[in-house]
């Protein structure tokens, strides 16, 4: 091939030398979500209307939703042959570490601005709101970093949680959703026929259990008693404790209701994509008699979306068949797989149909029912409604 | 002293290095490595995944 460039001159078909990653300067685009706590504060004393401080959840639900039904899809993928400088050009990872100290400065200002600033109980609300979104989505920054291999970006991961006091993700998406993925053992996996309302405190208790169960094992195979340091759920907590420790010290205790505020809507946002990634997607047994492991997973148990908006804001956490059949593959080098299930539209579009659910499920079920060839009884289904499920969709092919 | 690579990413055990924060000192044997044990750097491959590779271990 090589040789056959040389002579005629040109690139052989098929050839990837001149590919280059049309997304390259995109991302940073993901960086306009921390600052939009600097924007929310800077309108509302530029204009004076208190609108402006809930720009977080505007952005989120209304903005970005309607970005991805005008822009469209983006199906590229980058070739085999470039993938590995990909992976290693360090501007691709500078991108996320900067989430970081946008984040925190934007952070420390609207907790000033709260305490400080003449702003009424709603304006209050709506600022606490809108830096959990901002949390919310440096939850996926501290995915990406999470997953990685060098230490240091471990270490980020847990800094980006510390905000939304949610710093055991960590241990369990690595070590315990990545495992149980489609399975009804795994918290943040959801059924068909779960609302999302039914799957928030499921998965935020489950993950939670499950990850400090992970920890306590890990140091009993040490003959360790857990409750120390090097435990990474105890460290990650104490992060946050001494983040919202400086915040009430800095500006007095009546911040403590806008912390909690933020962490839960920081979290949740986290949990309604959760919600999506794997609703109703189910890994069968293998075995004769459908009782031995589950299969391994592959890319037809995540859903997926090619929506070019939310894919550029959440680093290609769309591209998720890939990401679960490769965890540390960086965002860059995300591939899109034909087979994948895909979703109608972009995350931030489904999270405006997950929080309603009835509209959800009359999106969602069909398509579930499709993915598994017309048998709904292959699907993750909600224990208490299976047999309402399977009685609504038995016989129908679609 | 034998080395075990996971297939999905690279991740090496190595008897003689063991993995002291998964709880496995040097000199653990991949035997006494519990079934249920996940590759701790992409949890998507358990142990018996995990593939035997021909080089020995260096220590």
């Amino acid at each position: 091939m090589a040789v056959a460039a040389e002579d005629t001159g040109t690139i052989p078909e098929g050839s990837t030398g001149q590919w280059k990653d049309k997304k390259r300067y995109l991302w940073l685009i993901g960086l306009v979500v921390p600052s939009l706590a600097f924007l929310a504060v800077g309108m509302r004393e530029f204009t004076g209307w208190g609108g402006w401080l809930w720009i977080g959840p505007v952005v989120i639900l209304v903005i970005v939703p309607a970005i991805d039904l005008i822009a469209g899809l983006d199906r590229s993928n980058p070739p085999d042959d470039v993938i590995e400088a990909l992976e290693n050009d360090r501007y691709y990872r500078w991108i996320t570490y900067l989430y970081l100290p946008i984040q925190y400065i934007g952070f420390v200002g609207a907790f000033w601005f709260i305490a400080k600033g003449d702003l009424s109980l709603v304006d209050k609300i709506g600022l606490a709101v809108s830096i959990g979104c901002v949390g919310g989505i440096g939850i996926n920054t501290a995915h990406e970093l999470g997953h990685k291999k060098e230490s240091h970006e471990r270490w980020l991961s847990k800094v980006a949680l510390a905000q939304s006091f949610y710093g055991h993700f960590y241990i369990e998406h690595n070590r315990g959703h990545h495992v149980r993925v489609a399975t009804p053992e795994d918290p943040a996996s959801s059924r068909v026929g779960e609302s999302f309302y039914r799957f928030w405190p499921r998965t935020v208790w489950g993950s939670l259990k499950s990850a400090w169960n992970l920890e306590k094992k890990r140091y009993a195979r040490r003959n360790q008693h857990p409750f120390r340091l090097g435990n990474d759920v105890l460290n990650a907590w104490l992060m946050s404790a001494v983040l919202w420790a400086a915040m009430i010290i800095a500006f007095g205790v009546g911040v403590l209701p806008f912390l909690i505020i933020q962490a839960v809507v920081g979290f949740s946002l986290l949990e309604v994509v959760n919600y999506m990634e794997h609703y109703g997607m189910l890994r069968q047994r293998t075995g004769p008699d459908g009782t031995g492991r589950y299969e391994r997973v592959d890319p037809s148990h995540s859903w997926n979306s090619n929506n070019i908006a939310t894919n550029v804001l959440l680093y290609h956490l769309q591209r998720h068949s890939d990401h679960h059949a490769n965890p540390t593959r960086r965002y860059q080098t995300l591939r899109d797989f034909e087979e994948s299930p895909v979703l109608p539209t972009g995350y931030a579009g489904m999270i405006v149909l997950a929080l309603v659910p009835p509209v959800w499920r009359r999106v969602m079920d069909r398509r579930v029912l499709t993915h598994f060839g017309g048998d709904i009884s292959r699907a993750n289904i909600q224990p208490g409604k299976r047999g309402k499920v399977l009685a609504r969709y038995a016989g129908t092919v679609s | 002293m034998s080395r075990f690579v996971c297939p999905g990413c690279e991740y090496v055990y190595d008897e003689a290095a063991g993995d002291p924060r998964e709880g496995f000192p040097p000199g653990t044997a991949w035997g006494e490595v519990p079934d249920d044990w996940c590759c701790p750097d992409c949890g998507v491959r358990e142990k018996v995944d995990f593939q035997a590779t021909a080089q020995e271990s260096r220590s």
